[in-house]
Parts: C-alpha cells; structure tokens; sequence
C-alpha cells in the first residue's frame, strides 16, 4: 500500500497526470503554477515520457496539441497571464477535437496582478477566454488528493470527449501541502486514447461520431490520412462552408458534454438535510467555509454547503433545488464576483443569493464566513 | 492542534524548514498542512511558511493563531509575531531581530551565527533554526526530522545538514 506522505497540490497534479497515462508536457513557467512543470521535469524522463519548456506559453500549447495528434495524452500548466495567451488554441483544440489538459492555477490578475497571492477570479475565463461557441468541462479540487483525482478525471474526459479540459486550481490548494495517500494503479478508472473501429478501404473518416457524439479520430502516424483544421470541417476533417454542417458541427460539439453533464458534474453536500441556509463554494476557499459552516453549526444555525468540484458544465439542476429548499444562498469567491452570477442564473429568483468578495490577496477567514452566514440569515448586508 | 509559523526573508530557508517539520509530523501518523506565502522576489522581501498540526482532518490551511513564531529577520519578528497566543513562544535570531518585540515568552538563539561558526555557512541557518523548534516544541521527535532532512537535502551536504541540526537542538539546552 502507498504510504502517507506530504505533498504539494501542485505536486499531486503532476503525479495525476502520469497515473492518467500522460506521456507529454509542454509548458512555460509562471508562479504559482511552476512547480507542475518542475515535477513533470522529473517525473516524466522516469516513464518514457517527455517534458519540453517551450518560449513561450502560446508554443507550449501548440506542442501538447501536436502531440496529442500523435498519439500522447498531454498536459500543460499555467496561471491566469499564460491562460489569457493560450485562449486561441483552446478553442482550436475544441473545434478540431484535440484531447488536452491545461492547468490554471490561479492568482491575483488583472495582467501581472499580485504573482503569488491566491484568487479565483479565472472563473470566467475558464468558460469565456477562447472565442465562439463552444462546450468546456473545467474541475476545481479542494484538497492535495483530489488536485490528483481531478486531473486524472481531467485527463478521462479530455480522452473521452475529446475536448480540452481546464483544471481550475488555485494557489491555496495548489501550493498547500498536506498528507496524501495516493492511490494504487488501478484504482482509479483511466480512459484510453480511442481508436478508429475500422480501416480506410472499410469507410473510415476521422470526425464521423460514434454513438455519443465523438469522433474516433485516429491518430498521426498509425496509416490512416488525417486532416486537422480549426475550420469547420465535415466528417472527411476537410473544411466545409456549408450552413448545414456548420449548424450541426456547433451543435454536436455541445451536445457530447451537455449529454454527459450528470456524469460529469461533480458536487459535495454537507449538513444540508434540515438547512434554511447554504454556503455554495469551489476551491480551496471551500476549505475555510466548511469550517465556518461547522462553527455556525454548533451555534444553531441550521446551515448547509454546497461544494462544487466541476464549474463548467454548471450545475444547474443541483442548484435550482438548493435554491427552492433554502431561503438564502451565501457566495464566497476570492474575486470580485464571477460564480454567484451563474447561482442566480440556475436559483431563478426562488431565494436570494448574496455574494462575498474578497479580492486583496489575503485567503478569508472562518469568522469572516461565518459572519456573512449570521447576516445572511438576518437578512441584511452581508 | 497546533500552529506554527517559520517567517523571515526569502532565501533563508524558513519554507524548506517548515516543510521538514510537517513531513517529520506525517511520518508520526499525524496530520499536518503547510502553506507558505512570499513576494515576486527570488531573494529578500518577506517570506512566512506555517504549519499546522492536528490529530484530525485540517480545512482552513493557514494559520489564525499561532503558538509558536520563528522570526530570522527584524522585519519578520515585527510583522508576523503580533497574534502569538498569549502562551505561545518568540524565537528570534539573536544577532538578526536586535529590537526585541514586546512579548513574554521569547528564546534567543544566534542561530546565523552558529551556521557560520559550527558548519561554515549561513546557508544551514534553517536547519540550526529548526532543531531548536523540534526541541523546543516537542511535537516531533529529533531521530524523525533527521531522516527527514537527509530525504529533502542534496547528499552531498546530509552531513552538514545533520550537524546544522544538531547544533540547533544543543543550542536550546544552552540557553535554558
């Protein structure tokens, strides 16, 4: 059995990914961010793998996407700037259906910000930043183990959708250490790079989709000619100006994760049995609200918290029926309010949502939350 | 539980202290989170690493009051040793923090000095530092932090390491 040990978040992110079968990281450091890259330096040359740092950020996520064409699962990393330079291929990567994983560890912005003070305020860049319309799956952990788990999650879905997935860390978790067990090979499920189910001459073309939407296409160097474009392409992969495909390519895009979205949406509920009041929290900002929560508890206050692991797809559905148990909805993100909008989306009106922000590079307190629950069930200012 | 806090100027090695403490912790079978915070620069501005240790599950990561406080520079002693819990305990470099915080538990230790007299170098100052928090806090046990500090330590120096430690453990005797 492994043994207990120590670990860095972002240290678990990087030992996820060679459990997931990553074999290829291309990236350019910038805090807090780096130390994925340092230990994918390490950890790959170890499993046949490799690791290359590029010149820049925009180069390193063209690599993974090359290799990932050539049969790699990949793995890129970076922090709110480098995410803002590599926006352009996340959005090729989703129309030419290219598996990538790429890692914001979040911190202060806008631009150079506050480099190593903690934030979420990524939230809608994660959903926004590429152009277009298009799906995307992004997955915030809470604790050093499951910074691992997601990105093997990560590392399934991207392979699985085909699709790029953000992992939405921030510098709270990915640079917190504490004790881990990891798990065994095995254990945890990891998806494999599908296949072509037939050849050329048997009809084979790359975007045709199987029966949940995706495309098996093949990859570079295994006899089949493909062609890869971020025009929209029709089922041969070669561009087509027809309204007709373009309506139906936009649509299938969306459609293989919105049809998975109960698979894919990922959430935690504590102490919600007989509460009047939630707290709905995501990353390491969680950490601090279960133990308000907890305190509020042991006051009396019939609160409960709703901890969502995947942001995009948003959870919708969980949210409009926390929305109709409780009379109020308490929003703490380290930003200037980014998640709380899509909460008062999916509440609809039925209770209200108030938001608590923080945006000074200090990570809140307990009694900070706590404060704001008080408030919240008071019904005034938060 | 118990809070501690490892501050001073980035370079001196107060994170890779703090981190070998909570390591030493988990090895024990307890729980334990380190976190850290610092400024853009690679060398100089303030730089703090904490770590908490409890028998249960730890959530909110940093510290909100802490027990003890190393502080190796006069700047980190005066902005991060103002919460120490009433009967918590200051450990100061002596030659380092010349402007004592008012506060009534507090150690003195040359800890620079002894890195530059005992082993040749400023450079294991961490170390010294952190064999006398082992002894003074008693959380961890001294033979645990040994095998800890030669795991993270490049080979070449374990027995420097050892000896930085050794003479941070000693030191403690001396002063009480």
């Amino acid at each position: 059995m492994n043994k207990a040990r120590l670990m860095q978040g972002n240290e678990a992110v990087a030992e996820g990914a060679i459990y997931a079968g990553v074999r290829f990281f291309a990236g350019y450091p910038i805090t807090p961010s780096t130390e994925i890259a340092e230990t994918m330096a390490k950890l790959l040359p170890q499993v046949g793998g490799k690791f290359v740092q590029m010149e820049d950020e925009i180069a390193s996520m063209g690599a993974i996407l090359g290799a990932s064409l050539a049969g790699q699962k990949v793995l890129d990393a970076t922090s709110g700037p480098g995410f803002s330079l590599k926006q352009e291929l996340i959005g090729y990567a989703a129309c030419a259906e290219i598996p990538a994983v790429l890692v914001d560890v979040q911190r202060v912005g806008p631009s150079t910000g506050q480099p190593t003070s903690p934030s979420q305020g990524d939230v809608m860049q994660a959903r926004w930043g590429t152009h277009g319309d298009h799906p995307v799956i992004a997955l915030a952990p809470w604790t050093v183990r499951e910074a691992f788990d997601a990105t093997v999650m990560a590392v399934n879905y991207a392979e699985r959708f085909r699709t790029p997935v953000i992992l939405l860390m921030d510098e709270i978790v990915g640079h917190l250490r504490e004790r881990v067990v990891l798990p065994e090979p095995g254990e945890l499920p990891v998806y494999a790079r599908r296949q072509p189910k037939c050849t050329r001459s048997e009809g084979y073309q790359p975007y045709t989709p199987e029966e949940d939407l995706v495309p098996n296409v093949a990859d570079f160097g295994e006899g089949y000619r493909i062609h890869v474009t971020g025009l929209i392409h029709d089922e041969t992969g070669f561009p087509s100006g027809s309204p007709s495909v373009t309506e139906k390519s936009i649509r299938r895009l969306h459609e293989k994760i919105s049809r998975a979205e109960d698979e894919i949406i990922h959430y935690d509920e504590f102490f919600l049995e007989d509460a009047d009041y939630a707290v709905v929290t995501f990353g390491g900002v969680s950490r601090t609200a279960y133990e308000a929560v907890q305190n509020a508890r042991r006051q009396g206050i019939k609160v409960g918290m709703v901890r969502l692991m995947t942001i995009w797809p948003f959870a919708d559905k969980m949210i409009a029926r926390l929305a109709k148990q409780v009379q109020g909805i308490l929003v703490p993100e380290l930003n200037y309010g980014q998640l709380v909008g899509e909460i008062e989306r999916a509440a609809a009106g039925q209770c209200p949502v108030k938001l608590l922000a923080k945006y000074n590079t200090e990570i809140f307190t307990p009694t900070e939350i706590e404060t704001a629950i008080k408030n919240l069930c008071a019904g005034g200012r938060i | 539980m118990n809070q501690l806090r490892f501050s001073g100027s980035g370079g001196q090695g107060v994170i890779t202290a703090a981190i070998i403490f909570a390591e030493a912790a988990i090895v024990e079978g307890k729980n334990a989170v380190q976190s850290q915070s610092y400024g853009p620069e690679a060398r100089g501005g303030a730089s703090k690493a904490e770590v908490i240790i409890a028998e249960d599950t730890i959530y909110h990561p940093k510290v909100l009051q802490p027990d003890y406080v190393l502080a190796m520079t006069q700047k980190a002693a005066d902005k991060y040793s103002g919460d120490l819990a009433a009967n918590g305990l200051l450990i100061l470099d002596t030659d380092l923090v010349p402007n004592v915080p008012a506060y009534s538990h507090i150690v003195r230790i040359p800890i620079t000095k002894l890195a530059v007299e005992k082993i040749g170098k400023a450079l294991y100052a961490n170390i010294v530092a952190l064999g006398a928090i082992v002894h003074l806090t008693q959380l961890v046990r001294l033979d645990t932090v040994r095998q800890c500090v030669a795991d993270r330590v490049p080979a070449s120096t374990i027995e420097q390491n050892m000896q930085a430690l050794q003479t941070g453990w000693d030191a403690v005797k001396a002063e009480s």
